[in-house]
């Protein structure tokens, strides 16, 4: 069982080498002793090992068995890692007929056979000539430890890191030695700084001194979330003197820095929220403002672009796989087409012959939407479609204390391309500028020789498609259904009238208000609460300003 | 009366039929119903009187917005919501009369509060036991709630379609609020397994048959009042301000009062509609709050012919009869039908059934007129073009249909 090392050249007995070479020759010389000493440690220890695990056929009770698990997770060898997981799923065996110890897998009423420390296959075995070693949760959780131990001197920085991770949440006194020949021995900073972390919680657990005590007691608060403070607040009720002062300040530290994360947090959804409000109420502060038309079928115009992506999803599934994560940019334009069809449609069959009736407007688009809704319910049934995410939009980071989903980053910064895009449009593209003088006086730029009612359709068109590819990016973050728009509709109206009509930034600055001051206030209200809030200081602020944040001024207001 | 000039006998003949129909239904349906044996022809079943006893509620809060909506101009998004208030101040009296009989058999707290583990019944619960109470709740809450909305709303001018946002916003914060199981009204299940009104079984089929006739005698008293407003010089400024409010607010007139005032007796209207209709119902619940049913009633109103007295009534019951068959025979094509009648209404009836009825009589008479050369002074009721009505003011002659910046 026990293996020769490899050959191992002596630097000694080499033949010296001509002098124009000697410092290649050197560095070779070098690297190969370390070689030489690693394969040897690791003979040697492979030797060790097996003795060790030889143990386990002796160890008759669990004490024992926890006796051995500890000596193997002292050695520190990564070779024992599979080995004791083996162990904590109970597939350690011992052969009856010699005491050997292997790692089995189930095959029908056989057990195949693998080598504990190598993993190499060793043969078939019937069950009846196998013992199981058994293991009970106390001893699961010693291997875990002794595992999270093992890891530390894995290769992989990011093994290492969960390993220093694992460590802090369970500090133990008995790891420290570990953890300090960790800490001397790592190369990586930030792997580095969370090892010095574990081992700062596991220094509070421990007797040692009070200088070393108040050193870990620096090193948890600059960490500064939610696992230090609880470690921190639990060493302040055990701990007196001045120990207990300097933990009482590290302590009022975290929970201040804690508190201001909390506000870049709410601020963070609030955006979040806000550009999701700004993204569905953008289409109809175009339409609004420009032709003074309340279009309450925009929620399903932002439903049709919705399920224009669920179909486009479909048909890639069905016919090219491997373009899923292109189908949102695919559905883009596409959606952007349906919508803006339906709603020229729209104009055209319906809207142009109610101009200025605006009350009479809105009840004919209700009609609209009713019949929209229906549509969808007869051809893709009443139940929620499943629209899918593109990997790369899936998962999230972390931002200091901030956890943030990839899909709402996504959905901020392609509804601020959106809005960079539309104020481009109006602001510097000829169809923009006849938008602005039709907005602003429509007998006037009439006379300038703007033909008014085709500004009026396309205008429609492309809020109705700014609607469109609106729901693209909402169907990633909401349920698929006849209904989608319903939900929109209403808070869309809202931060249109706030923010003052025929203005694209009232649109931008109330929607992102909007959005934060819903979050803000969620966390005292509760969220059906704090929307009713919202919707009464709405009702209140109407009333002070009748047209809104940034009202139109002069004669198109009275017009 | 300077009204009795402004309304010929024409207007004032339609008001006494419609009001003498009411009446006589209110005494022959419940008649029929309980006093005619059930195979006989003209026995009319249960059903059938629960269901037009619902219709007449409607017709009722229909009315209450064509006060506002045809004679005023406001379009008020929001008049579920003082629809749902009065019956909810209805539920709550009829909640306290279960007593001990529900399913907890708490004498003092409704089952809801029971299974909430509340302990004591909120302070706004206090009074409901009284059926005075709960008829003037009926009408004052509703009535408060218009009354402060409107004088905020109108003091700051807010109009047109921002006044319908806001008032879909109120009717909206209401829903929310409802829902909560912390707002003390049953939460999500609303209140419901009422027992008795006044003593009487409300299953009972003559208490349904009283509820019947006096939803009915209701209506007839409000179009009676609502032809009262109208016929009176208020009824005059009230139109005034809904053509042309600018020149009433510069001749002298306070707008926002006249406003206010029609906005305030609408939704007490509205209010008694509600509680007539929960006891027909059994149940009322956040639902009603919907800001999809306040739009309902608005197409209810315009189906009918707005501006008008009976039109709203007709134009309820026709949609709801409507609404009951189709949702019955052909369930999935109802919103077809309700998103097309939007439109079709919109598009070519802009003064509904009666305002159509009006123009073609007008037609007819004054061919008639003309023929015999005589002094035909036969004016319609409300006949105004729908064209001035819609404007809101503008002037309707010359000016091309166009869209305008919003307002």
């Amino acid at each position: 069982m026990v293996p020769g090392g490899p050959p191992v050249r002596d630097p000694v007995n080499d033949p010296p080498e001509p002098v124009l070479y000697m410092g290649f020759l050197r560095n070779v010389v070098a690297a190969g002793l370390m070689l030489a000493a690693t394969l040897v440690c690791a003979a040697a220890d492979e030797a060790e090992l097996r003795q060790l695990v030889a143990k386990f056929a002796d160890a008759n009770n669990f004490q024992a068995t926890e006796a051995v698990v500890r000596e193997l997770g002292a050695t520190g060898s990564p070779a024992v890692e599979g080995l004791l997981t083996a162990l904590s799923q109970g597939s350690l065996y011992v052969r009856k007929a010699d005491d050997a110890i292997f790692v089995g897998d189930e095959v029908g009423p056989d057990i195949k056979l693998r080598d504990p420390l190598n993993g190499e296959a060793v043969g078939t075995v019937a069950k009846a000539g196998l013992t199981k070693i058994k293991v009970n949760n106390t001893l699961r959780r010693v291997i875990r430890d002794a595992l999270g131990g093992l890891t530390l001197g894995s290769n992989d920085p990011a093994v290492r890191l969960a390993a220093a991770d694992t460590m802090f949440k369970n500090p133990d006194p008995a790891t420290i030695a570990a953890l300090d020949a960790a800490i001397a021995g790592e190369a990586v900073d930030s792997v580095k700084a969370r090892l010095e972390q574990a081992r700062a919680s596991a220094v509070l657990l421990s007797d040692l001194g009070e200088a070393d005590k108040m050193a870990a007691i620096d090193i948890l608060s600059s960490r500064a979330d939610q696992d230090s403070l609880s470690q921190l607040s639990r060493f302040q009720a055990s701990a007196e003197g001045p120990l207990r002062a300097s933990a009482a300040a590290a302590v009022a530290t975290i929970d201040q820095s804690l508190a201001l994360w909390q506000v870049g947090q709410n601020v963070w959804y609030g955006i979040s929220l806000g550009s999701v409000l700004l993204l569905a109420a953008i289409g109809l502060a175009i339409t609004f403002g420009v032709m003074g038309v309340i279009n309450m079928a925009h929620g399903e115009m932002v439903m049709l672009g919705a399920y224009t992506t669920f179909v486009v999803q479909q048909v890639i599934r069905d016919t090219a796989p491997g373009l899923f994560d292109w189908s949102l940019a695919i559905a883009l334009p596409m959606a952007f087409l349906v919508s803006g069809a339906v709603g020229l449609a729209i104009e055209r069959g319906v809207i142009r012959f109610l101009y200025g009736r605006p009350l009479e407007t809105l009840l004919a688009t209700w009609g609209v939407s009713l019949i929209l809704q229906q549509a969808v319910r007869t051809i893709f049934g009443p139940t929620n479609q499943e629209v899918g995410t593109p990997t790369w939009m899936s998962g999230s980071f972390q931002l200091g204390q901030l956890a943030i989903t990839w899909n709402r980053l996504c959905i901020v910064v392609f509804c601020l391309a959106v809005f960079a895009l539309l104020l481009h449009v109006m602001k510097r593209t000829p169809w923009g500028l006849q938008m602005r003088a039709v907005t602003q006086n429509r007998r006037m730029a009439a006379s300038m020789g703007i033909r008014t009612p085709r500004v009026d359709a396309l205008t429609f068109a492309l809020g109705s498609g700014i609607a469109g590819i609106a729901g693209v990016a909402l169907s990633q973050i909401d349920n698929v259904s006849p209904n989608f728009g319903q939900g929109y509709i209403i808070d869309s109206f809202m931060v249109v009238v706030f923010g003052g009509v025929g203005n694209l930034w009232g649109t931008f600055v109330g929607a992102m208000s909007l959005g934060i001051l819903n979050k803000f206030l969620e966390p005292y209200t509760g969220a059906v609460l704090g929307k009713i809030m919202v919707l009464v200081l709405i009702i209140l602020f109407i009333q002070k300003r009748p047209r809104g944040l940034f009202a139109l001024k002069g004669r198109a207001v009275e017009a | 009366m300077i009204s009795q000039r402004f309304f010929a006998a024409g207007a004032d003949r339609r008001i006494a039929i419609t009001i003498s129909i009411l009446i006589g239904v209110a005494v022959i349906v419940p008649t029929l119903n309980i006093a005619v044996a059930p195979d006989s022809a003209f026995h009319v079943p249960s059903y059938l009187v629960a269901l037009v006893g619902k219709y007449l509620c409607y017709a009722l809060l229909a009315l209450a917005l064509d006060l506002v909506w045809g004679f005023c101009g406001i379009l008020s998004l929001g008049h579920g919501a003082f629809f749902a208030l009065g019956g909810y101040a209805m539920g709550m009296y009829l909640m306290r009369q279960i007593g001990d009989r529900g399913v907890y058999a708490n004498p003092l707290l409704p089952d809801f509060m029971v299974f909430l583990n509340w302990k004591e019944l909120p302070w706004f619960w206090h009074g409901f036991d009284h059926f005075w109470f709960a008829a003037l709740m009926v009408m004052a809450v509703p009535g408060l709630l218009a009354f402060v909305f409107g004088w905020f709303a109108f003091r700051s001018r807010v109009t047109g379609v921002y006044l319908s946002i806001i008032t879909q916003a109120m009717t909206y914060a209401l829903l929310l609020a409802f829902f909560r199981n912390d707002m003390g009204f049953g939460g999500n299940n609303g209140l419901t397994d009422f027992k008795d009104i006044l003593g009487f079984n409300v299953q009972a089929n003559t208490t349904r048959s009283a509820l019947f006739a006096a939803s009915a005698a209701t209506l007839a008293l409000g179009v009676f009042v609502t032809w009262r407003i109208i016929g009176s010089r208020y009824g005059k400024l009230l139109m005034a301000v809904r053509d042309a409010e600018s020149r009433t607010r510069f001749l002298g007139w306070r707008a926002e009062n006249v406003k206010l005032f029609a906005f305030t007796v609408s939704a007490v209207m509205a209010g008694i509609a509600g509680a007539l209709y929960v006891p027909q119902v059994g149940i009322i619940n956040p639902g009603e709050f919907d800001p999809a049913n306040s739009i309902e009633v608005v197409v209810w109103a315009a189906v009918g012919g707005r501006g008008t007295i009976v039109g709203p009534i007709i134009g309820a019951v026709l949609v709801n009869a409507g609404k009951s068959w189709f949702t019955g025979a052909l369930p999935e094509f109802w919103l077809f039908a309700l998103g097309g009648l939007f439109i079709a209404v919109t598009l070519f009836l802009p003064s509904g059934i009666v305002g159509m009825w009006d123009s073609w009589q007008a037609k007819r008479s004054g061919r008639k007129a003309a023929a015999d050369a005589a002094d035909a002074t036969a004016v319609p009721e409300m006949a105004i073009a729908p064209a001035a009505i819609v404007r809101g003011g503008r002037p309707a002659a010359g000016a091309a249909p166009e869209p305008q910046p919003a307002e």
